[in-house]
């Protein structure tokens, strides 16, 4: 295991770190690492320069205001999932970030790697699209933002351009009658999900006002689920079910953990699952 | 020291583990020291047009770039031998580097030296290896089909050998005549060890003394010298020096002699250097040996009291693309003949078929061959029970070996020296709380919802094969005793000299109890010294659960030695018969003059001293034993797990795994529980997650840890460990073995516990590891 030559630049500052990736043609910037070093070790990935945004405090950080939540791009895994602004604002985002790898994972990876890299198995996307989130970023033009449903294009290929720097997330906070969850299932090699359902519901008088589920793992990019059917309705487990069975996946991701066809199953009864954790906490 | 037998001190080991100042092969770091990076095939079948090396030997810091044309110009015989030779085996020869056909994805073609790895790596990159593709086979059962690629021109329709034992006429007799039958298709999943720690040598060959000395990752230094010399480089044997620093664990992958260390021998013959090389966690998955791969048909006769009346097994074994050093005693004599199991089985036959097929070598991996046996025999039980209504647990009881019957000689060859079934089982239905687990079932099966399920096995082991005349006679090119040399050095401290060398399993510490034990002393007074065959007089090593049995036993014998030669010394000093002298907790008495006594270190010094002294007695106070066990040893138990299984999905569970062992004798219960944990969570992760897969083409779709799943704790649960104790009556300390238990006996336990848990929806297996969509499929089919 062991990379091919590359160059490594510390940047100073996201200024900097955007100059670097001006003057060097096909560097990676590399945030926890937890995803470019292994691409690398492998020779998937052999980057000239490789420019390490890991120390730029600028962004890092988890605030809320104005009824939304801002995570900065270099956040950890476990800043996120042990965050207080989190858990009281919008606990589902840390609910799947405690699901990332192990420790070690977590006290390195970061939430603007993990979406950078856009690996189906990732945990932080379904959520990030079900909070309806918005992705921002930084070039030497300017910034720009986009939504999390858009961001991502394809297996490991996001919205983010060649000369751009993500440099924070911001997500609604969850309101009042709202729950959420976030249900994994694991793979049991990687640790990645197979199939990962966020779920949310909103409650008013006993009757739900909206509803949301999107799934990771059976394709591409995450699944959103059309659970319209529910708004009206008391959220009954039949329901619940009717409406997670609308999950489908035109040629889903398959394996030989996992075909297709039983990922998508699977994402149906994890979906369900989900809505009725979100219920249960709403 | 008495009651230092049994107990567990702490493991001596850990301390330089834990604080990172072990020394592995790949720590050391010597003047000199070049780096290896082997160039290997990307195809599982094709023939070699070319190699062009110079765009790698241009590279700045690259130092040779060898191929077998090298092998052939050095003039050794290059090739990687096979240890055991079963009748008309076929052994078509093994080059360390592939001179004109490559055989699996990761054979060696050719390896660049460098002087760093990083350059060793990038110039590998660049040999240009002209590769023709041919048709290749990696299933065992695709393989002995009638067009499949052939392997080896030397062994038409890829078949090694044709192996049986026992009775086949008994058997179709008793087939004829049964009251029920059971049968079974099953395939015993392919596995890859991987030991934490890489296979890693650091060869260091001086030209002004003609000696190398070989640092490696290995089980068995000694035997590794012999092959490394004798087979592959043709160098002295006396010239050659093998050490096995730490070791990161083997599971038997490191007991094999293999291409890599050979090629690494070889370039530092030819550089006159030091050279390293380290697997990377690819190429381990490419080229160590793996385990299992099985494809078998069984079936189980009963009379109409449930009483078993025959066995028959039918399996393929792949044996891989080359025939890896012990691989043929895997599958036959580990495998057939332990298919009596616990049971009294009046006929029993067993054919197996080695298969060549176009993948890594398969070789023993923990338990080797009698997890195998053990999964056909407890998953065939499990089917009795069902059919003939007896259920799981009595169907085993009416079968068990009555306890008055040992010895007892099975069908096929072994005899069990000892045994006791029925209690194992009793204890572990005790710990499972039986009953209450069963109500548990009966509520969740009228409820619906996730349902469970209780699976056992009642396990056999043999470990220790022994004596070295019948493994000879079975085709083994090697001895299967052990050695010791104990010192007692002047001011009565032991030093112990073992073959038995650790890689991992506490040997220092357990080695140290027995001395401490029959020679009263502290445990701290004995060091232990094993991995070098410069030190260590010779040794087999450590596989097979042999080295308490068998590696402790001469180090028992050695210390008798001792305590007999003691005993003349003391007789003269204190004017004594030697008769009449007794030896207990340090100190040599004359019977009946309990104040007329002498410590051992008294009799040591005298020992060394010489002074005043019996004439016919030489100086010195230390004996070397080489023992040979009369037979195998033969642990049992009873393991039973609980699973839950969501039936939506098909997600398992585990709930309960409660493990009754008897390995005899225990020196350190601590160890002996380590050994079961960890032999479990393999077991286990055969049943539920580990599985090798190659594509048809010859591709290994599990390479890497990312899609090879092996165990890791939060899968896993509390295990419940009882024992119950049968000494071994055979050897000098009555043990047994423990480190392969649990990977035997866990597989079926599990697999019968999810099937019985899906008995409703009319399953009756499922083919190991249980993945969920596996599960459902059978849920749902
Ligand atoms: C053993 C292991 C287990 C794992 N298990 C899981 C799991 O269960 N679930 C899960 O979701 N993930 C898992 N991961 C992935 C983990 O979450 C990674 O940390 C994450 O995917 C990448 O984050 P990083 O900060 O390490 O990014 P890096 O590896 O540094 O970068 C990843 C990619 O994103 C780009 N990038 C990084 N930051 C930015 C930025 N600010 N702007 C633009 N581009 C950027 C990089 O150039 C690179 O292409 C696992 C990783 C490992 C090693």
């Amino acid at each position: 295991m062991y990379p091919a030559q590359f160059d490594y630049r510390r940047a100073g500052s996201v200024d900097e770190a955007l100059g670097l990736l001006q003057e060097h043609e096909d560097a990676k910037l590399m945030a926890g690492g937890h995803s470019l070093i292994p691409m690398m070790k492998l020779r998937l990935a052999q980057p000239p320069v490789v420019i390490d945004i890991g120390r730029l405090d600028e962004l890092k950080g988890i605030s809320e205001a104005g009824g939304s939540v801002r995570v900065g791009s270099l956040t950890t895994h476990a800043e996120i999932a042990a965050s207080d602004v989190l858990a009281a604002h919008c606990p589902v985002l840390a609910e799947a970030a405690g699901h990332i790898g192990d420790a070690q994972v977590r006290n390195r990876g970061t939430i603007g790697g993990n979406i950078a890299h856009a690996d189906p198995g990732s945990d932080i996307p379904p959520v990030l699209v079900l909070l309806g989130a918005s992705v921002h970023l930084q070039s030497p033009s300017g910034t720009r933002s986009g939504a999390a449903g858009d961001f991502f294009q394809d297996l490991l290929m996001t919205d983010v351009g060649e000369d751009e720097i993500l440099t924070h997330v911001d997500a609604p906070a969850l309101g009042a009658g709202t729950g959420a969850a976030y249900l994994k299932f694991e793979h049991p090699a990687s640790g990645y999900a197979v199939v990962g359902a966020a779920a949310s519901v909103t409650v008013h008088h006993g009757r739900c006002t909206a509803a949301g589920l999107v799934v990771g793992g059976v394709d591409a990019t995450p699944t959103a689920v059309d659970v319209s059917s529910l708004i009206g309705t008391d959220l009954s487990d039949d329901a619940i079910a009717a409406a997670a069975s609308g999950l489908s996946a035109e040629d889903p991701i398959g394996d030989i953990f996992a075909s297709g066809d039983y990922r998508v199953h699977v994402g149906k009864v994890y979906g369900k699952r989900a809505l009725a954790a979100a219920r249960d906490r709403a | 020291m008495a009651g230092v037998l049994g107990t567990s001190i702490k493991r001596r080991e850990d301390p330089a583990l834990i604080t990172g100042r072990g020394k592995y092969t790949d720590d050391l770091k010597v003047e000199g020291m070049a780096h290896a990076a082997i160039v290997r095939s990307p195809y599982a079948h094709a023939r070699i047009r070319g190699i062009d090396a110079s765009a790698a030997e241009a590279l700045p810091g690259v130092l040779a770039v060898l191929t077998a044309r090298d092998v052939a110009a050095a003039g050794i015989p290059g090739v990687v031998p096979v240890g055991w030779l079963l009748p008309d085996l076929k052994t078509p020869a093994h080059p360390m580097i592939a001179a004109d056909t490559v055989r699996h994805v990761g054979d060696a073609v050719a390896v660049v030296v460098a002087e760093d790895r990083y350059i060793a790596r990038d110039a590998a990159d660049r040999v240009a290896v002209d590769y023709e593709p041919l048709d290749a086979v990696a299933d065992v059962v695709a393989a002995l089909e009638e067009r499949a690629p052939a392997v080896h021109d030397e062994a038409p329709g890829n078949v090694a050998f044709d192996w049986e034992i026992g009775d086949r006429e008994a058997v179709d007799a008793a087939f004829a005549q049964a009251a029920s039958t059971v049968e079974l298709d099953l395939r015993n999943n392919r596995l890859i060890p991987h030991a934490i720690e890489p296979r890693a040598v650091l060869a260091s060959y001086d030209s002004s003394t003609g000696e190398m000395t070989i640092h490696m990752t290995s089980q068995n230094p000694h035997v590794h010298r012999l092959l490394m010399t004798l087979a592959s480089l043709g160098m002295p044997e006396h010239k050659v020096r093998i050490v096995a620093p730490e070791v990161g664990g083997g599971v038997g992958s490191k007991i094999h002699h293999y291409a890599d260390e050979a090629i690494v021998g070889l370039c530092s013959m030819k550089l006159d250097r030091p050279v390293k090389w380290t697997a990377t966690r690819t190429e381990t998955n490419l080229t160590d040996a793996h385990g299992r791969d099985h494809s078998t048909h069984c079936a189980l006769a009963l009379d109409a009291d449930g009483r078993i009346t025959g066995l028959k097994v039918e399996t393929a074994a792949a044996m891989g693309a080359y025939l890896s050093t012990f691989a043929p005693a895997v599958p036959t004599y580990l495998y057939g003949t332990l298919m009596s199991g616990q049971y009294d089985i009046p006929a029993i036959h067993c054919h197996v078929i080695g298969v060549f097929t176009h993948t890594a070598p398969v070789d023993a991996y923990r338990g080797a061959g009698r997890p195998e046996a053990t999964f056909v025999v407890e998953r065939l039980m499990h089917l009795a029970g069902e059919a003939t209504g007896l259920g799981p647990i009595e169907v085993r009881k009416r079968n068990f070996v009555p306890a008055d019957a040992f010895p007892y000689q099975t069908q096929v060859a072994l005899a069990y020296d000892s045994g006791n079934y029925g209690p194992a089982m009793d204890r572990a239905l005790e710990m499972i709380g039986y009953d209450d687990v069963r109500g548990e079932q009966a509520s969740r099966r009228s409820n619906g919802g996730r349902q469970i399920g209780i699976g056992f096995s009642s396990y056999i082991e043999a470990c220790g094969l022994a004596p070295s005349a019948v493994v000879g006679s079975l085709g083994a090119q090697a001895g299967q005793w052990e050695s010791a040399d104990v010192r007692v050095h002047p001011t009565a401290s032991v030093t112990v000299y073992t073959g038995s060398s650790s890689h991992g399993q506490g040997h220092e510490t357990t080695f140290s109890q027995i001395v401490a034990d029959r020679l009263g002393i502290a445990p701290e007074a004995v060091e232990v010294i094993h991995g070098d065959t410069d030190l260590v007089q010779f040794g087999m090593g450590t596989y097979g659960s042999r080295s308490a049995a068998v590696g402790g036993s001469a180090i028992a014998r050695s210390v008798d030695k001792i305590i007999e030669k003691g005993k003349k010394i003391a007789a003269h000093l204190l004017e004594a018969s030697a008769e009449d002298i007794e030896y207990e907790d340090g100190n040599f008495r004359v019977a009946g003059s309990p104040d007329r006594a002498l410590g051992l270190g008294d009799v040591a010094l005298q020992a060394y001293l010489a002074h005043n002294y019996p004439d016919d007695l030489e100086p010195g106070l230390s004996a070397t034993s080489f023992y040979d066990p009369s037979n195998f040893t033969y642990p049992f138990g009873t393991h039973v797990c609980v699973v839950e299984v969501d039936t939506e999905t098909g997600g398992i569970e585990l709930l309960r795994y409660a493990a009754v062992d008897d390995v005899g004798n225990v020196i350190n219960p601590m160890i002996v529980d380590g050994q079961l944990h960890g032999g479990l969570a393999q077991g286990i992760g055969q049943a539920l997650w580990e599985n090798a897969v190659y594509d048809d083409s010859g591709q290994l779709v599990t390479g890497s840890l990312m899609d090879y799943a092996l165990p890791k704790i939060h899968n896993l649960i509390q295990f419940e460990l009882d024992r119950t104790t049968t000494p071994c009556p055979h050897n000098p300390l009555g043990v047994k073995g423990v480190g392969e238990a649990g990977a035997i006996a866990s597989p079926p336990a599990v697999v019968n516990a999810v099937v019985d848990a899906l008995a409703p929806f009319g399953v009756t297996h499922i083919d190991m590891p249980l993945t969920p969509e596996k599960v459902w499929r059978a849920v749902n089919a």
